[in-house]
C-alpha cells in the first residue's frame, strides 16, 4: 500500500533491530510523513547519535550523518546554521538525547533552532543490553539496576517545553497513523521541533520487567496512552499512570538561523543592491 | 622608518582571525575560553559582515560537533580553544579524522594539568594533539612563533584540511597568541589556497570514501545531490559500516598513510646557524623565540650553536632531524613543558647524539640566559 | 470475497511477505483483525487471504519492512 523502497537503501536490511523492536515502526512513520510533504531526498539531511534508533539514518537515502554518542544535536545545528536551506532531521534516543546529550538537547530547544527531533523512548539502553536511561521508571528493572531503579524520571516533552521548544509532540509505535501527522507538524513547524515516541525494546527492556511479548508492549502503550483531547475530559484520578498523546505544546517564537540571517541583511544594508 | 601602508600591530589571536579569513573560512564554532577567546570574538563580530556565520556553543564539544557539521555542508569551518576545551573536543577530532572532514582546530596552550594557568603560558598540549583522541590515526599539528607566522600557518592549516580531508590543529600558546607585533597581510595573489576536491562523476557513481590514487577520496558537500552516509564506525568506500577484517584494515592504513605518504608536502621546518654547529637548540612556539635569541647571544660570544624549528610538529620533520644527528653530538630542546618534543628528539636521533631539555613549567617563558648557561654547560 | 472488504470496495490481490527480512516478532498476526496471517517457523505466512479486508494494519506495523498488501485495484476502480 506504501512503497517504502523508494526511501531506503535496500541493500542495507535487514536492519539491525531485534525482533519486535519499534524503530522500524517509527522509522516508517518518518518516511511517510517526508513523503506526503515531499521533501527532495537532496534536501534533507538526517543526523544521528549513538544507539539502536541512531542506526537509523544508515537505511535511508538522505545526506545521511551517525556521529558521536549524545552529539547529533551539536552536528545538525552546524549542518543548519551552515545551510539553512536543508531540513534536518535529528533521530535519537532516551540515553542519547537526554543522558549524555542533555545539554544539547536543552540548548537546541533554547535557541529554537529549526531542526526536527524524533527522540524514541524505549527507557532503556538497548544498543548495550539493558541498562537503565533517564527514562527507566523507577521500579522497573534494568542490568544496571538489578533491584529496581531508584532514579527518577525525565518528563522529556516537558522539558522540551521549558527549555523553549516551538513545537512539542507524543506518539506511541502503536498508534502509528497519528504518528505520521505528528512528524509531518513537526517538520512543518519553523523552529525547534520534538517527537517523543514511546515505544517498545522488548529485548532489553520488555523482558526483564514482565513484558512476554512485542505484543504485549503494543497493547502496554495502547492502554497507557491518553490523547490530549480525551484527557480534558479525565480527571487527574483516571489520568494516573497514563502518558498524554498528541500534540501538546506549539507556539511560534523567533527561529535561530533566521535572526542570523536578518543580522546579516542589518550589518550589510546594501548588499542587494 | 616609513610606516608600511597596511601595517597591522595586533595579537597573535588577531592574526589566526586574519589568516582565516584569508585562507575562505566561513564558519567558526566556539565556547568561551581563556587565552583564545578572541579568536571567537572577532568571528562573531566580523563574520556576519562578511556572510559567514558564527555560533557560540553550550560547550567545546557541541562546538567541535558543530564545525564537523558545517564542514559537511562545505564550509571551511574552525573552532578555537585551550587546553580544558581541548580535552573535551578530543572525541569528535577523532570523529573528523575517521570520517575525514577537514576542520581547523587552534588551541592556544596554557598551563595545566586541569584547569591549570589559565592565563599563563604553556606548552604542554604537544602530545596531546598527537594522541589526545583514541584508536590509531595521523594528525597533523603546526606551531609558529611569531605574528607572521601565525597568519601564515593559519592559511596553511586551512590549505592541508582541505587537501588531506582531515582536522589540523594549530597549537599556538598564551604568549603568542597575546602577544602583538607587526603584520603586514600579504597581496592576496601571493597567497595559495587549497580546496577540498569535489567529485565530478554522477551521484550514482560516487563514492565517498573511494581509494584513490592520493590516498584522499573526493568530498561532496551535503545537499549537492550526492547523498551518501558519514559514520565514526569504520566503514567501507561507499561509507556504510563494515565488520569485513580486510575492508577495515584497508581503511585505517589509508587513513594514516594518506598523511604519511606526504609528508614531504605537509612538513615545513627552518634551520639557522646549522653549518657548522656543535650544538642546535630545537624548539618551536614562543620557545623559539628564546631560543633564536640565545642563539644570537651565543654566536657573539663565539659558540658553535644552531636552531632547528619545526613549523609542522606533526608529524614531526624527522628526516631532516636525523640527518643532523650524523654530525651535532648534542641536541638542547627549549619547550615550556617536562619535555613532549624531546621524547621524540630522543627517539629520531636514537641515541647517536646526546639530548637535553631546557625548560619551564611555571607559566613563564623561557630566559634566553638560561639556555646560554646550557649550551656552556654541554659544550 | 467477504463482506467487510466489500463494504469498503476493496479487495485483497497478494500479502507480499519479504520472509529474508522477517524477524518473527509476530506483530502483524497479532494485529490483523481477521486472523489473516500466522506464524510458521518463525516467520510470518499468509494463511486465510480471503479473510483479508485490506485494512494495511499488517503492513504498517511490521517494524521489518516484510509486509506489502497489495489490493486488486481493477476491483477498485
Amino acid at each position: 500500500m506504501f512503497n517504502y523502497n523508494e526511501y531506503l537503501r535496500n541493500e542495507k536490511l535487514p536492519h539491525i533491530w531485534c525482533p519486535g523492536c519499534g524503530d522500524g515502526t517509527v522509522l516508517k512513520a518518518i518516511i511517510r510523513a517526508i513523503h506526503n510533504l515531499q521533501i527532495r531526498k537532496d534536501d534533507l539531511v538526517m543526523v544521528s547519535g549513538i544507539g539502536c534508533s541512531s542506526r537509523t539514518p544508515g537505511y535511508v537515502d538522505f545526506n545521511t550523518l551517525h556521529t558521536t554518542h549524545g552529539r547529533a544535536l551539536a552536528f545538525a545545528t552546524g549542518v543548519k546554521h551552515a545551510k539553512p536551506g536543508l531540513k534536518v532531521l535529528v533521530v535519537s534516543g532516551d540515553g542519547d538525547a537526554t543522558a549524555i546529550g542533555g545539554n544539547h538537547f536543552i540548548h537546541a530547544a533554547r535557541r529554537n533552532i529549526d531542526i526536527t527531533m524524533i527522540l524514541y523512548n524505549n527507557y532503556i539502553y538497548g544498543m548495550t543490553g539493558g541498562q537503565a536511561s533517564p527514562t527507566t521508571p523507577t521500579g522497573s528493572f534494568a542490568s544496571t539496576a538489578p533491584y529496581g531503579n531508584i532514579d527518577p524520571n525525565f518528563d522529556i516533552c516537558a522539558l522540551a517545553q521549558a527549555a523553549g521548544a516551538s513545537f512539542v509532540a507524543r506518539g506511541t509505535a502503536y498508534h502509528a497513523p497519528q504518528l505520521d501527522r505528528l512528524i509531518e507538524k513537526a517538520i512543518l513547524n519553523r523552529g525547534f521541533s520534538l517527537v517523543e515516541v514511546m515505544l517498545q525494546c522488548p529485548i532489553a527492556y520488555g523482558r526483564r520487567n514482565r513484558f512476554k511479548t512485542a505484543n504485549d508492549m503494543l497493547k502496554w502503550q495502547k492502554e497507557h496512552a491518553v490523547s490530549v483531547d480525551a484527557a480534558a475530559k479525565m480527571t487527574a484520578e483516571e489520568l494516573e499512570g497514563k502518558f498524554l498523546t498528541g500534540v501538546l505544546f506549539q507556539k511560534e517564537r523567533p527561529e535561530f538561523t533566521a535572526q542570523y540571517e536578518h543580522m546579516i541583511e542589518r550589518l550589510n544594508p546594501h548588499s542587494e543592491e | 622608518m616609513e610606516p608600511k601602508k597596511n601595517a597591522l600591530f595586533v595579537q597573535g589571536n588577531h592574526a589566526c582571525f586574519l589568516g582565516a579569513v584569508r585562507a575562505g573560512c566561513q564558519f567558526f564554532a566556539g565556547y568561551p575560553i581563556t587565552p583564545s577567546t578572541e579568536i571567537a570574538e572577532l568571528c562573531a563580530s566580523e563574520f556576519p559582515k562578511m556572510g559567514g556565520r558564527f555560533i557560540q556553543m553550550e560547550d567545546e564539544i557541541a562546538a567541535m560537533g558543530a564545525v564537523i557539521g558545517a564542514s559537511l555542508t562545505g564550509l571551511k569551518s574552525m573552532t578555537a580553544t585551550s587546553g580544558p576545551g581541548f580535552s573535551l573536543k578530543q572525541e569528535n577530532i577523532g570523529f573528523a579524522i575517521m570520517a575525514e572532514v577537514p576542520c581547523v582546530i587552534v588551541d592556544v596552550q596554557r598551563g595545566g594539568p586541569s584547569t591549570g594557568l589559565p592565563t599563563q603560558s604553556s606548552q604542554s598540549d604537544v602530545l596531546q594533539a598527537r594522541w589526545g583522541t583514541h584508536g590509531d590515526h595521523e594528525i597533523i599539528a603546526l606551531a609558529p612563533s611569531t605574528i607572521p607566522e601565525i597568519y601564515t600557518a593559519t592559511i596553511r592549516c586551512f590549505n592541508l584540511a582541505e587537501r588531506y580531508r582531515t582536522p589540523v590543529i594549530l597549537l599556538l600558546d598564551e604568549i603568542v597568541g597575546h602577544m602583538r607585533e607587526v603584520l603586514v597581510e600579504p597581496p592576496a595573489d601571493s597567497i595559495e589556497i587549497w580546496n577540498r576536491t569535489r567529485p565530478t562523476c554522477s551521484p550514482a557513481e560516487y563514492l565517498p570514501y573511494r581509494h584513490t590514487e592520493s590516498g584522499i577520496p573526493e568530498m561532496a558537500d551535503f545537499g549537492s545531490g550526492y547523498r551518501y552516509h558519514v559514520t565514526g564506525l569504520c566503514h567501507d568506500e561507499t561509507g556504510f559500516p563494515t565488520n569485513d577484517p580486510k575492508k577495515i584494515d584497508r581503511h585505517v592504513r589509508r587513513l594514516i598513510s594518506k598523511i604519511g605518504r606526504h609528508r614531504d608536502e605537509i612538513i615545513e621546518y627552518s634551520t639557522r646557524a646549522i653549518e657548522d654547529a656543535d650544538v642546535v637548540l630545537v624548539s618551536y612556539g614562543s620557545s623559539a623565540r628564546s631560543a633564536k635569541r640565545a642563539l644570537d647571544d651565543a654566536r657573539a660570544a663565539g659558540l658553535k650553536v644552531g636552531l632547528f624549528k619545526p613549523m609542522t610538529i606533526w608529524p614531526f620533520p624527522e628526516e631532516a632531524l636525523r640527518l643532523l644527528a650524523n654530525r651535532v653530538r648534542n641536541f638542547i630542546v627549549c619547550e615550556t613543558n617536562m619535555g613532549q618534543m624531546k621524547l621524540e628528539v630522543e627517539r629520531i636521533v636514537g641515541g647517536k647524539a646526546a639530548v637535553h631539555l631546557v625548560n619551564t613549567l611555571n607559566g613563564e617563558p623561557i630566559t634566553p640566559q638560561s639556555i646560554v648557561d646550557r649550551i656552556r654547560e654541554v659544550m | 470475497m467477504n463482506k467487510a472488504a466489500a463494504k469498503k470496495g476493496k479487495k485483497i490481490k497478494e500479502i507480499a511477505i519479504r520472509e529474508a527480512w522477517c524477524k518473527g516478532c509476530a506483530i502483524c498476526v497479532e494485529v490483523c483483525p481477521k486472523q489473516v496471517l500466522v506464524m510458521d517457523h518463525l516467520v510470518a505466512k499468509v494463511a486465510n487471504l480471503e479473510a483479508c479486508i485490506v485494512c494495511g494494519r499488517c503492513e504498517l506495523f511490521c517494524p521489518d519492512f516484510c509486509i506489502e498488501v497489495i489490493p486488486d485495484v481493477q476491483d477498485n476502480s
